[in-house]
């Protein structure tokens, strides 16, 4: 009985442990960006979504092809034709097409590489953001976003989701002193011209996006877990052995 | 029969008799091993100095395989800790078992020092153990903190600035001491290398000798046990101690079971929660060291919570910085600290029972304040706190000595 009720603790903590990889968020609470990782086909949009709006401008610097297509099923053929624009062969990692040193020139600072951003960030701060861009005349870049105030990114997905206006509340409170603060709080996005893509088409659009970012993030996320499965198994096998072994020595000590 | 008669002539005992002529093998086995005798009355707080040494042995095994493709170079150890995540063939296990088995040295060395406080293990004769342990705590953090800023993260660049610029606050050598820690004017390549000398070869080599020394002073004076009594006193007409069983194979295969046990909750985390929520791998580690932009929030990594919201509770830097020092080296007079006539928890009386406990929840406290961002509240918090962490070590010859025990029974109790 004993040791059903420790094995239940124990599936009871890793349970917890699993449940426990949030994000410490900043500020605003982040819409949930529900990303499904073994959604293969989730996966496979989201790469193409990379590789096509994305990785002009972003690197993925430790993520390589071959590594991709493995997890995703993809053919060489398949590689070739639907992702690697700007690779030849297949063990390349992705890298952008723009260089460096104009990046930073022409933003102001380089666009960060995105094989970590998942991990830093979190998905939904990633999902967020690409969802967050608002219009904004003063900006250089025409737009603000609500996640990353002043981002130096323009809103290059316009095309698909249209341009949106932000409603701020605002808040004034008197100080001490007596002068007084304003603060805005976000409270919803207006949609004033629309994209190719639908409200709908375009959240999952981003939510394919996040998914591959999240799976780049940590390839062998989905692997360790079903390793992991098999460790306790073993282990669990073992302790109730080494258990039966402890009773039986122990068995003259009075 | 001719051969068998000439056999009888040699000496007998073979290959371990020819060892035991040149090195004491049988003698050193039976004196540590299979004729040490520990009170059979361990319960499972007695089971984390063995684990102590489970995960010395995983971080020294899974640092020397890291040690084989990472680059202590601040241009390339980051994206090297990725070629060892993603490319190296189980590269990644290697890694998360490393970095899950820093937090959990310190989980288990935790543990087995508020044992020492819940037994009075510190107590007459043990006060050298105490202190040897104490130095091998000492020297953890100093490994852990060099190693840390290996990977070369954000968190691992300022983290080190924010720690290592402590060192400036002290009059007059402080910024001389920091240049020398540094090997440069700011954390560069430099630090990066002679980090990665210290964490690999002299910080574990200390370890290793230190944990030697640790056992053998423990050896001489023999384990305590829950109800605090010397079994030595009370011995059979064979010289071992009534209550004494063999550490082998009596708590050896106990212990078999306590590192079963340790290895599942270790395998839980490395498999299903390496990040442990940001608190074994900051979020923010997951971006290069970037000098030129800070993190909104720099936090320690866990361990050092405790101590680092001691330092943050004082306003004044050289302050907090004595204080920080002593908050870390007070549990080392425990010995001389503790008046009580009786070692363990169980006789002792109901202040030290609740003085204990008070610490226990001060020291949760003060480490989950370490890892939130300095607000007025926290650091409130944080002063309350400290005083309290204080109160426990520097009251203690005055509670200790006030405190009604019960009397001490002659044999350890057990239920069988």
């Amino acid at each position: 009985m004993d040791k059903l009720r420790a094995l239940g603790k124990l599936v009871v903590f890793a349970a917890i442990l699993a449940t426990a990889q949030s994000h410490a968020s900043s500020g605003a609470a982040l819409e949930k960006a529900h990303i499904d990782p073994g959604n293969i086909a989730s996966l496979q949009r989201g790469a193409a979504n990379f590789m096509n709006y994305c990785s002009g401008c972003h690197s993925a610097r430790y993520v390589r092809f071959n590594t991709i297509g493995k997890y995703l099923g993809l053919s060489e053929e398949e590689l070739v034709d639907n992702l690697m624009f700007n690779a030849e062969k297949t063990f390349e990692t992705i890298q952008s097409s723009m260089p460096a040193s104009d990046a930073s020139r022409w933003y102001g600072t380089a666009p960060p590489d995105m094989s970590l951003m998942a991990r830093a960030k979190g998905a939904d701060y990633i999902y967020n953001f690409l969802k967050g861009f608002y219009l904004d005349p003063d900006s250089p870049t025409g737009v603000d976003n609500t996640v990353l105030a002043g981002t130096s990114m323009p809103h290059v997905l316009w095309e698909l989701q249209g341009y949106q206006k932000a409603h701020f509340s605002e808040h004034v409170e008197t100080n001490n002193d007596g002068s007084t603060t304003t603060t805005h709080e976000f409270e919803k996005f207006e949609l004033v011209s629309s994209g190719k893509l639908d409200v709908e088409e375009y959240e999952s659009f981003v939510r394919d996006t996040v998914n591959f970012l999240a799976y780049i993030a940590e390839p062998i996320r989905a692997e360790r877990r079903k390793l992991g499965t098999w460790v306790l198994i073993y282990l669990l096998v073992f302790l109730i052995i080494a258990r039966m072994l402890k009773k039986q020595i122990w068995k003259d000590v009075k | 029969m001719a051969r068998i008669e000439a056999e009888v002539g040699k000496p007998k005992g073979g290959f371990i008799k020819w060892i035991d002529d040149r090195f004491p093998f049988t003698e050193t086995m039976k004196y540590h091993v299979t004729e040490y005798y520990a009170s059979k009355n361990f319960n499972w707080w007695y089971i984390f100095g063995v684990l102590a040494m489970t995960v010395l042995v995983i971080q020294l095994v899974t640092g020397v395989f890291l040690t084989m493709n990472y680059k202590p170079a601040a241009a390339e150890a980051f994206a090297s800790v990725e070629y060892i995540m993603r490319d190296v063939e189980w590269g990644w296990l290697i890694r998360y078992m490393h970095s899950t088995g820093a937090s959990f040295f310190f989980i288990v060395v935790y543990l087995h020092m508020f044992r020492a406080m819940l037994y009075g293990s510190y107590k007459k004769p043990r006060e050298l153990i105490w202190i040897i342990g104490m130095l091998i705590f000492l020297v953890l953090m100093a490994e852990g903190f060099a190693g840390y800023l290996l990977p070369w993260g954000q968190m691992s660049y300022w983290g080190a600035q924010v720690i290592i610029s402590l060192f400036g606050a002290i009059p007059g050598i402080g910024e001389g001491l920091v240049e020398i820690i540094r090997g440069d004017y700011s954390i560069s390549d430099i630090t990066l290398n002679r980090f990665f000398a210290l964490h690999v070869i002299v910080l574990p080599l200390l370890l290793i000798g230190l944990i030697f020394v640790h056992i053998v002073a423990l050896h001489q004076v023999g384990s305590l046990n829950p109800d605090g009594i010397e079994i030595k006193e009370q011995k059979g007409a064979d010289g071992v101690p009534l209550d004494g069983i063999a550490f082998h194979p009596y708590h050896t295969s106990k212990d078999l079971v306590g590192i079963i046990v340790f290895l599942m909750l270790f395998s839980a985390v490395v498999f299903f929660a390496p990040d442990m929520g940001g608190y074994f791998l900051e979020h923010a580690n997951f971006e290069p060291a970037n000098l030129t932009a800070t993190p909104e929030h720099i936090a320690p990594v866990w361990y050092f919570t405790p101590f680092y919201a001691i330092l943050r509770a004082v306003p004044d830097k050289l302050w907090g910085f004595i204080l920080f020092g002593i908050s870390v080296l007070l549990p080392l007079f425990l010995p001389w600290l503790d008046r009580a006539r009786v070692k363990s928890i169980r006789y002792r009386g109901w202040i030290y029972k609740s003085a204990l406990g008070t610490f226990v929840v001060t020291f949760l406290i003060l480490g989950w304040l370490g890892t939130q961002p300095a607000e007025p509240i926290y650091v409130l918090a944080a002063r309350i706190f400290s005083v309290l962490y204080f109160a426990f070590f520097l009251l203690m010859p005055y509670y200790t000595t006030i405190d009604k025990t019960k009397p001490v029974p002659e044999r350890v109790v057990y239920h069988g």
